[in-house]
């Protein structure tokens, strides 16, 4: 099984390159036979690297301890489920498991396109057959997921080959639901990017800049969007059921490393809509999905090479050095273009006004441009200070938060204000007709903010900048679909649902809108956070907030990975019994580590988070923490809200799927009528 | 035609003073520096009031819990320190004897460590089991 995996890489690296060749000679040559030889390869790749992961998955389902992976990331007695998810669970079987999605992704853009004229999608699918075959040297050779366990006898003896009797075991803290498909949907989102970033490459090598290879991209550029927001946002779910910290978001390297590209991923987004509407911005456009894609790789190669120091641990190694190359040599290869092709990217127009869509387009882009920078700056200071200075400095919580909160909210404000204004100039009437109610209702909830007693003037900014946002996307909903009602005489659910459907990417942006609220609306909650903490024997009591708690038991529990120790809380809210809780400190037997099995509470309003934090000095008292976490909830409904409303837009319009399918019904007439 | 670019040059510029600013006092009051714990013993007093970020290994069961306080010794070769830890977090799973941790906090007067944040790696099992274990390709 290991050596059909090592031969699979093999053939999968051989036709990658020979993809590679192919597609690149024939679109050069215009040779339409060599360039179709070369999208069958991007197939094959895939198809070989399939069977390299089905290997694995077969020698990791079966515990072949021999392969020194399986030895490293499962162990006997692991579930099922988790021996599977062991696949992404380490270094070597991560890469590889970013390779078949590397591959996957260009399969489906070979077919999807296959029908494509011109050179456009030969060099696209190069620029991806190029990243795969960099992909598969790193799994041939560097972090070879297939390698045996050897032991070294000494000096002068052969390396013999050794099986242990067990495994080390999936690390317990990534044995979690939303941690087994976190990692994939994570990995989703960042390969994702290779295509819009191939698209843009090819364009800038074919001089074909207009808007064909963005309007080839954006379905790309938003799945893999979706796909990066849902992934960080499960990591955040994972961290903050998981960990036991009481948060969900620590600007970690690793979290940083994947806030990055979403970022310009978003800028990308929107600065597209001006060069398709307008056609300006186009340096802009191709910037932010090449800064995209290098961001993603970058953050590869910061968690891989041990450059900084994270709570994602991966083995400090020599892999780093070769995501070095590739950066430096792509990055380069990327700004030579840029650089040559300038004259394409001039864009005749220039900005009329401040109160136009382009303006508030442009502020959004420098802003997420700014926070981008902002984290990366404060992510890779550490290494910075420590070559400039000798002397490490690192920042921490403080420093991100303090940037990224006004930034946060200024975009929040662009989000209620950009889709509102005119394209070139919005006239001072127009505005005072289109702000007045929105301005209005989010005065009332600042006015609302400081008698309810809120005291921190961001909590207070966000509530009302949500509602003047919420006021402006109801609204534009409201007005389309009574506009609708009135035409055509649809019932007003019917209309919404009609006016939606054939403007998907105005509706559906303005549903990711109102998640984006949503999911302010939950961080705000942060600045109201209580926390506390008790130390206690069977019968003790203690308070936090409005919440007390009596210990009922502390007992052992046991399983066949681990021993544990549980307690029993009863809790009341003033006054009134809730239930009870059970907070658990586990300590896995296979890799020797202990982990906290957080109990959590939730409802709309908050989140009691309880902890068993340890025994006490003597092991006479349980320790319990404890954390009241307004609003929490509404991160979580706000992302799902956003990654609902990226769907819509990604789906076809339905004018769009009527105009497909009259036009399939013409072929097939003309078909039909063909003369024999 | 002039003056239009001069407004939208000063509003750029606006913005980006912003954002600078909350990242220039944000860092004054994020920044720690990383120290050795040789480091710590020759600065001193020096150090006392700085945030400061040190890395060593959790010295044998000198890890003391006392409700959400915990104290313990980090050893670096033959230094060690005394840390209390303070913070509203608990302490990370990872944390136990001989593991390296990273703490962030402060140096008081009296030399010993207060820490506020507190990091574990964990420590690499693996190669501790099997010793001499080495890998190889096929």
């Amino acid at each position: 099984m290991a050596s059909l995996g090592n031969l699979s890489i093999t053939l999968a690296l051989t036709f990658a390159a020979y993809a590679l060749f192919a597609l690149f000679y024939g679109a050069a040559a215009g040779r339409r036979e060599v360039t179709k030889s070369g999208e069958h390869a991007v197939y094959v790749v895939f198809f070989f690297v399939t069977l390299a992961v089905a290997s694995l998955s077969v020698l990791l389902l079966r515990s072949d301890f021999s392969i020194e992976y399986v030895a490293n990331y499962s162990n006997r007695d692991l579930n099922l489920f988790y021996k599977f998810a062991a696949l992404w669970g380490g270094q070597e079987g991560s890469l590889l498991f970013w390779s078949w999605i590397l591959t996957f992704y260009g399969a489906i853009a070979a077919w999807v396109n296959r029908r494509y004229p011109g050179k456009l999608v030969p060099y696209t699918l190069g620029v991806v057959s190029l990243t795969s075959a960099f992909f598969l040297v790193i799994n041939k050779f560097a972090a070879n997921p297939f390698d045996r366990l050897v032991m070294d006898h000494g000096p002068g003896l052969a390396l013999a080959p050794f099986v242990p009797a067990d495994g080390n075991g999936l690390n317990p803290l990534l044995q979690h639901p939303a941690m087994v498909i976190h990692p994939p949907l994570l990995y989703l989102g960042y390969v994702g990017f290779v295509v819009p970033f191939s698209f843009c490459l090819a364009a800038l090598m074919t001089r074909d800049l207009g808007s064909g290879w963005i309007k080839m991209a954006r379905r790309w550029t938003l799945t893999a969007w979706l796909f990066l927001g849902v992934g960080i946002l499960l990591g955040g779910k994972w961290a903050y059921v998981e960990l036991g910290w009481g948060g969900y978001w620590a600007w970690d390297p690793v979290e940083n490393a994947s806030l990055m590209p979403w970022l310009t991923g978003t800028a990308f987004l929107h600065s597209v809509i001006v060069q398709e509407r307008r056609n300006m911005l186009k340096v802009w456009n191709v910037v932010l999905i090449l800064t995209t894609y290098m961001l993603a790789i970058f953050g590869t190669f910061l968690t891989r090479s041990g450059l900084v120091s994270s709570v994602h641990a991966f083995a400090q190694s020599a892999i780093g050095n070769y995501f070095a190359v590739f950066l430096i040599l792509m990055g380069g290869f990327a700004i030579y273009l840029v650089v040559t092709r300038r004259g394409y990217l001039k864009s005749e127009k220039q900005l009329d006004s401040w109160a136009s869509r382009e303006a508030s387009f442009l502020l959004n882009n420098l802003i997420l441009l700014a926070a981008c920078f902002a984290v990366l700056w404060g992510t890779i200071f550490p290494m910075i200070s420590e070559l400039v200075q000798g002397e490490k400095i690192t920042v921490g919580a403080p420093y991100f938060n303090r940037i990224n909160i006004p930034i946060g909210l200024f975009l929040l404000f662009l989000t209620g204000v950009g889709p509102l204004l005119a394209w070139r100039k919005t006239s001072f009437a127009s505005m005072k007709r289109i702000f007045l109610w929105p301005a209005a209702g989010a005065l009332v909830v600042a006015v609302a903010c400081v008698v309810g007693g809120i005291r921190s003037f961001y909590a207070a900014l966000s509530f009302s900048l949500a509602a003047l946002v919420t006021i402006t996307i109801v609204s534009e909903f409201y007005r389309a679909g009574r506009a609708r009602m009135r035409s055509t005489g649809e019932n007003f659910l019917r209309a919404l649902y009609t006016v939606t459907a054939i403007n998907k990417r105005r509706y559906g942006g303005y549903i990711v809108h109102f998640g984006f609220v949503l999911l302010v609306i939950g961080f705000t909650g942060q600045a109201f956070t209580t926390e506390g903490w008790g130390e206690v024997n069977v019968g003790d009591r203690f308070t936090v907030g409005r919440y007390d708690f009596e210990c009922l038991a502390v007992d052992e529990t046991e399983d066949p990975n681990w021993v544990g120790l549980k307690a029993t809380l009863a809790v009341n809210r003033n006054g009134r019994p809730l239930g009870t809780m059970y907070p658990e400190k586990r300590f896995y037997t296979a890799s020797e580590q202990a982990t906290s099995e957080v109990r959590i509470r939730t409802s709309l309003k908050e989140d009691l988070y309880v902890v068993f934090a340890g025994m006490s000095e003597g092991n006479s008292k349980a320790v319990i923490q404890v954390w009241i976490n307004p609003l929490v909830t509404w991160v979580w409904i706000g992302g799902m809200v956003m990654a609902l409303g990226t769907i819509v837009t990604i789906l076809p319009n339905v004018k769009e799927r009527r105009l497909e399918r009259r036009k399939r019904e013409l072929d097939r007439l003309l078909e039909a009528t063909e003369p024999v | 035609m002039a003056r239009r670019k001069i407004r939208f040059a000063a509003g750029i510029i606006i913005v980006l003073a912003a954002v600078a600013f909350f990242a220039i006092s944000g860092f004054q009051e994020g920044k720690a520096y990383y120290r050795t714990l040789e480091e710590l013993e020759a600065l001193g007093p020096a150090v006392t009031g700085q945030r400061l970020r040190v890395a060593g290994i959790v010295a044998d069961s000198s890890v003391v819990r006392e409700g959400a306080v915990v104290t313990f010794q980090l050893e670096q070769e033959t230094r060690r320190l005394a840390v209390q830890y303070v913070g509203s977090q608990p302490i990370p799973d990872t944390f136990k004897d001989g593991v390296e941790a990273v703490v962030e906090g402060k140096r008081r007067p009296d030399g010993t460590f207060e820490a506020d944040r507190i990091q574990a790696k964990c420590a690499s099992k693996y190669e501790a089991r099997y010793g001499g274990a080495k890998h190889a390709s096929e």
